[in-house]
């Protein structure tokens, strides 16, 4: 009688190429940043130097922040293509606290103190705002998030008049440029919101839920999963790690450009999830395959620049890559 | 070898096999249908029909066997090509583009023109003229989509044959039709035959076959195990012949696998007064005791999912008084009523139902999630434990508790579904459909667990189709017609015929009181 | 013979849902356009200079660029599909138009536009030969085309050289009206006919509508997804050459979010972006709108009504895209009966 069933056995019994594509997915993106790794160990002067390592770290962990968020986002199905505005908005609004123009205090640490929070806990309003939007309204995401794309960076430059705000504030550059036991910060930053998602993704009620959500919304619901709840959730955690990923930015430069800041990122942020090898329909997510989708594209930034190639054609590159990494972890229809 | 015969068969496939990576799908299929013949086809799922069907009409090769159609060797590799041979699919799913008009998906991709335009006139003109052919009259300049499903078949069913097909094959055709629409349907089918068209009508619903089918050929593991005029062949020798059972056992035990069917209710658990719900509950009403299977029946659209998604919280009503153990209750959301130990397995399981990605064990403990957890966290052994236990019990077919549960087959899937709810120990539980599009082994498992939960003392609300699931199986049955309850019949009445007259007209015989009885 | 005629629809909620999405796409679309002619009259008759020929004249030039991606947009939309090249392509073709000013006219509006085909054609094969989705698709050719106009055009903008014609293609009139705008004119006209009247055109809301169903029945799928993507390809190659024409530089850096507004556009218009249902005419009217606003907003601060700094152009118009879609969720919402 069980004949009849026709499951898909186990790997072992898959034919040859099946069973290759089964490991690219699982592994894919793994190996292709350990074979990103060797090359450059091999072909790469000073590669492992600790100052390139230490380089390339510093310039990929706000894409990492960013993109941790993301992935929660397109797990549920959505995409948030607001990110690199809020970044923006939370790099406008940093400046004006600790330099005491918003929120003046007399003493400097309560203002740094209220810079770090407060611009993260507005990019998180506007997360819920965009959370809202896509579950109480049930607005695409792509249009949801595409009214702050295109407004967000707008209520950046109104509030800083588009102009250049230059500072030095060790206290808060901290978070951009500060080294406990000589890691980066924003590393070691980094590291930690990768654990603590990617744990929750696993082990945790919201992780399953937010799978649920974006697997089959109508069986979440049935099932009684807080849909809404876990909506709003997400995509207000998207806004605030891209609130703090704005604060590393400005940190790192000493300066905030509302007209720059996190220019690009929406697809910075969704080249490393896609190629980390979380499927854009939602309902399945791999938090530490979006770091090393970062890493990889980062690596590969790295490696035309230590070569001498020009930036455009690293571009084109970057495309090429993200291309066949989504091409090797298709699923197969079912 | 040609066999001579008064009129050459317009279809011969013989000896067809065809293995997959791992499965043995067909190894000796054989099918035969004459000119101007309605030809049956059916057997279990994983009997291996639809992919018999499947070579026949291009989407598969074969491996071995021959095919010969209108006199002639064929091997159809795409389903256009079986297309352009004469052969025509219609499928479960109208797989037709609603949004655009009935003469535009009548003429899609042969779109008449005129100096290079479309002509949208002759389009019309000629659309028109075709539906006319099987007594359909409509507006062909309509949106598909606002027309029901049965004309929407039948839009089909007019495409195909203006391809000059010699046979159409239907696909379960009717099951997302109701008793009307299928007369309809039916109607068109002695159309096509009366033309010399002929049909391959694959299908569950053997009182279907009955009506319209000149022969049946009965498939089980990957054979064709007989093939009958259907005059000659009784129902229940039909289904002995796909089971691979005993006559006599399945004349004993009916259809089913309920047994008599009158449990020892207790008190009452749920009461819904006059529900109202826009224009699809108009005053609806049911009761369920604890340990009782109440049977909801109707037709399409007379608003028995509707009453169960309202008593799960699931669609909030206008107006109507839910009551559970005597006290009022408004479940907002699922949620609610899942903490108040109601579970709803509803009808569709690819769309409300499975999580497809995510394996049996997280789709079976998903509604239990919160209190396998402590603080968030999720406690992994006794999750573990309650899978086992289940997949155990309900006997689900599965390479381990992680396999993601789309590769598992229908009847496993709506078992891990079941178990779903059954895993929160529930004290009400409302299926919808639970047998539907399972082969007949599946849903005979099914039955008899839903008999022994009730016996256990779980209060049950059944909504079926199938007239036997509700006559043998439940201790009363409860008619709604246009979102209206319109009677009710404890089990020592109840009979297929009143439930139909219920169903149809509405019945003054059955008194209203009997509601409250 | 049963005779059947003027059926019932069953009530079912997913005739409802569709039901109630073709409504309110069409009650938007006549909402849009009442809207848009309200704001013509409210320009007309605050400003002086609103309506005279100048400022449509230049309203319209300027717009012309994103009428043409919009149009392109708006069939690759109605495959339910999406191209987030657009921007990219525009920059590359204003790129390779200037680089070409030297060789005449045509050779600067016409490779750019095989170019943009080329691009287009890529994009279609991909998406439809690999069934990748086209989201991350087009996203990857956004920054393989900017790349490529940076690399062409070494990083820096890109001065072309007076061609009478060329620069009569972006700066000209005929009878008071502008080259452009003549040309986006005729895209339209060319669009509408094409959606109405030919076999692609119905093909292209056939596979939007149910892709899997327009297989079945035998419709050349792919290669109409390789036809809305190349069309894309080209018209936004075309918006590039109008843009090099208009102001005088082939620019690698332009075009940064105009795919969005070109969404923008098409979703004001009124076209479901699930695809399936559309009108080329919503689109323009889209355009026009989204256009207008920045228009008026100028008018404003010139006369000194308001003093807005430009950076309150982009909180307007995604406040209008919100107020827009949330509009057009009521609708359908209301309808459901």
């Amino acid at each position: 009688m069980a004949k009849a069933d026709r499951t898909l056995s186990p790997a072992g019994r898959l034919p040859m190429p099946a069973r290759f594509q089964a490991l690219g997915q699982t592994y894919g993106a793994a190996l292709a940043l350990l074979a990103l790794i060797i090359y450059n160990i091999g072909f790469t002067p000073f590669f492992l130097n600790p100052a390139t390592v230490n380089s390339n770290l510093t310039q990929v962990a706000p894409v990492v922040i960013v993109a941790v968020g993301m992935t929660l986002v397109i797990a549920t199905g959505g995409i948030d293509l607001s990110v690199g505005a809020l970044m923006a908005v939370a790099g406008a609004l940093a400046p004006l606290i600790f330099l005491n123009t918003l929120l003046p205090s007399d003493y400097p640490f309560i203002g740094i103190g209220l810079a770090l929070i407060v611009p993260v806990l507005v990019a998180g309003a506007f997360g819920l705002f965009n959370g809202s939007l896509v579950a109480y309204f049930k607005i695409q995401p792509i249009i949801a998030t595409l009214v702050l794309f295109i407004a967000g960076r707008g209520i950046a430059q109104v509030v800083t008049n588009g102009r250049l705000q230059n500072f030095t504030n060790p206290g808060f550059q901290y978070i951009g440029i500060g080294r406990p036991f000589g890691l980066p910060f924003q590393v070691i930053l980094m590291v930690v919101i990768v654990a603590a998602l990617a744990w929750a993704m696993r082990a945790t009620t919201f992780g399953r839920y937010v799978l649920a959500v974006g697997g089959n919304e109508a069986a979440a619901r049935l099932a009684g999963v807080p849909v809404t709840r876990i909506k709003l959730a997400v995509y207000g955690i998207s806004g605030l790690l891209a609130g703090l990923a704005g604060l590393i930015a400005i940190a790192i430069n000493a300066s905030s450009d509302a007209n720059s800041v996190g220019l690009d990122m929406e697809l910075d942020a969704i080249a490393s999830v896609a190629v980390g090898g979380t499927p854009l329909t939602g309902g399945r997510a791999t938090v530490i395959g979006t770091l090393i989708g970062a890493l990889i594209i980062q690596l590969i930034r790295y490696t035309l620049l230590a070569h001498g190639i020009p930036d455009a054609v690293a571009r084109i590159v970057k495309a090429a890559i993200i291309l066949a990494a989504v091409y090797i972890q298709r699923q197969r229809r079912a | 070898m040609e066999q001579s015969e008064p009129t050459a068969p317009l279809l011969e496939m013989t000896a067809i096999g065809k293995t997959f990576p791992g499965v043995l799908a067909l190894q000796d299929a054989s099918l035969r249908v004459g000119r101007g013949e309605v030809h049956a086809l059916i057997g279990q799922n994983g009997a291996g029909k639809s992919t018999l069907i499947k070579i026949l009409t291009g989407a598969y090769r074969r491996d071995s066997g021959t095919v010969r159609f209108a006199g002639q060797v064929v091997d159809f590799q795409s389903p256009q090509q079986a297309q352009a041979g004469g052969v025509s699919t219609i499928y479960q799913e109208v797989n037709l583009v609603p949004f655009r008009s009935v003469s535009e998906n009548i003429f899609l991709g042969r779109e008449p023109r005129r100096w290079g335009l479309i002509d949208w006139r002759r389009m019309n003109r000629e659309a028109a003229a075709i539906l006319d052919r099987f007594g359909i009259h409509l507006d062909v300049t309509q949106p598909l989509l606002t027309l029901n499903v049965a004309i929407q078949q039948m839009v089909a069913v007019a495409r195909a044959v203006s391809f000059d097909s010699k046979l159409v094959v239907m696909d379960e055709p009717t099951s997302s039709l109701d008793e009307q629409e299928v007369a309809t349907l039916f109607t068109v089918i002695r159309q096509l035959k009366a033309e010399g068209v002929s049909v391959v009508f694959v299908s569950h619903r053997l009182d279907e076959l009955y009506a319209v089918c000149d022969r049946v050929t009965i498939m089980r593991d990957g054979r064709t195990v007989a093939e009958r005029a259907m005059g000659e062949i009784g129902k229940l020798e039909l289904v002995a012949l796909m089971l691979g059972k005993d006559l006599s056992v399945v004349q004993r035990s009916g259809t089913t696998a309920f047994a008599d069917g009158v449990h020892h209710a207790a008190a009452e658990l749920i009461r819904a007064d006059d529900l109202r719900q826009g224009r699809r509950l108009q005053g609806a009403s049911v009761q369920v005791r604890a340990g009782e299977i109440v049977g909801l029946a109707g037709l399409l659209g007379a608003g028995r999912t509707e009453v169960a998604r309202a008593l799960f919280g699931a669609d909030a009503v206008d107006s109507g008084e839910v009551r559970l153990d005597g006290k009022p209750v408004h479940f907002k959301s699922p949620r609610d009523a899942i903490r108040a130990g109601i579970g709803f397995c509803s009808e569709d399981r690819k769309t409300e139902g499975i999580i497809p990605y995510m394996s049996v064990r997280e789709n079976l403990t998903l509604a239990v999630l919160p209190t396998l957890a402590r603080r968030g966290i999720i406690a992994r052994d006794k999750q573990q434990a309650l899978v086992d236990q289940f997949v155990q019990r309900l006997g689900i077919k599965t390479s381990g508790p992680d396999q993601p549960v789309r590769e598992l087959s229908g009847g496993n899937q709506q078992k891990v579904l079941l178990a779903r709810w059954l895993c929160m120990n529930p004290r009400l539980l409302l299926v919808d459909e639970p047998t539907r599009g399972i082969d007949v082994g599946a849903k005979g498992e099914i039955q008899a667990l839903i008999n022994e939960l009730a016996d256990a003392g779980l209060g049950v609300l059944m909504i079926s189709s199938e007239l036997e699931e509700l006559t043998e199986g439940c201790d009363r049955v409860v008619v709604l017609r246009e979102g209206r309850t319109v009677a009710e019949f404890p089990h020592a009445t109840v009979s297929q015929g009143a439930i139909m007259a219920a169903m149809a007209h509405g019945s003054e015989s059955a008194p209203v009181e009997a509601v409250h009885g | 013979m049963a005779t059947v005629s003027a059926p019932s629809p069953a009530p079912t909620a997913r005739r409802f849902a569709f039901s109630r999405a073709r409504t309110a796409s069409l009650i938007q679309r006549q909402g849009v356009l009442i809207a848009l002619i309200l704001l013509i009259l409210f320009g007309a008759l605050r400003y002086d200079n609103f309506f005279a020929a100048y400022n449509i004249a230049s309203v319209l030039r300027f717009n012309s660029m994103f009428g043409l991606i919009a149009l392109g947009m708006t069939f690759v939309i109605m495959t339910g599909g999406i191209d987030l090249s657009v921007g990219a392509v525009v920059a590359l073709g204003s790129v390779i138009a200037a680089l070409l000013t030297p060789y005449g006219m045509l050779p600067a509006i016409v490779v750019p536009v095989l170019v943009g085909m080329g691009i287009g054609f890529a994009n279609g094969w991909i998406i439809a030969r690999l069934a990748l989705l086209p989201f991350i698709v087009t996203l990857a050719m956004l920054l393989a085309a900017r790349g490529l106009a940076l690399l062409l055009a070494n990083n820096t903008s890109v001065g072309i050289t007076l061609d009478p014609g060329f620069v009569w293609f972006g700066q000209g009139d005929v009878l008071g009206v502008p080259v452009p705008a003549l040309v986006v004119g005729l895209a339209y006209v060319g669009g509408v006919i094409l959606l109405r009247y030919s076999r692609f055109g119905r093909h292209v809301l056939a596979v939007g509508g149910n892709e899997e169903a327009s297989r079945l029945m035998g419709l050349p799928v792919d290669r109409i997804k390789l036809g809305v993507y190349t069309l894309s390809g080209a018209l936004a190659a075309l918006a590039g050459v109008i843009l090099a024409a208009q102001f005088g530089t082939g620019q690698p850096t332009e075009g940064l979010g105009w795919e969005l507004s070109a969404i923008a556009s098409v979703v004001v218009g009124g076209t479901l972006l699930t695809g399936g249902m559309g009108s080329v005419g919503a689109t323009l009217v889209g355009v026009l709108l989204l256009g207008l606003i920045l228009n008026i907003l100028n008018f404003e601060n010139g006369h000194g009504f308001i003093s807005l700094s430009p950076y309150w152009q982009s909180v307007i118009r995604g406040t209008f895209l919100l107020v827009v879609v949330l509009l057009q969720n009521r609708l359908a919402q209301r309808r459901r009966s």
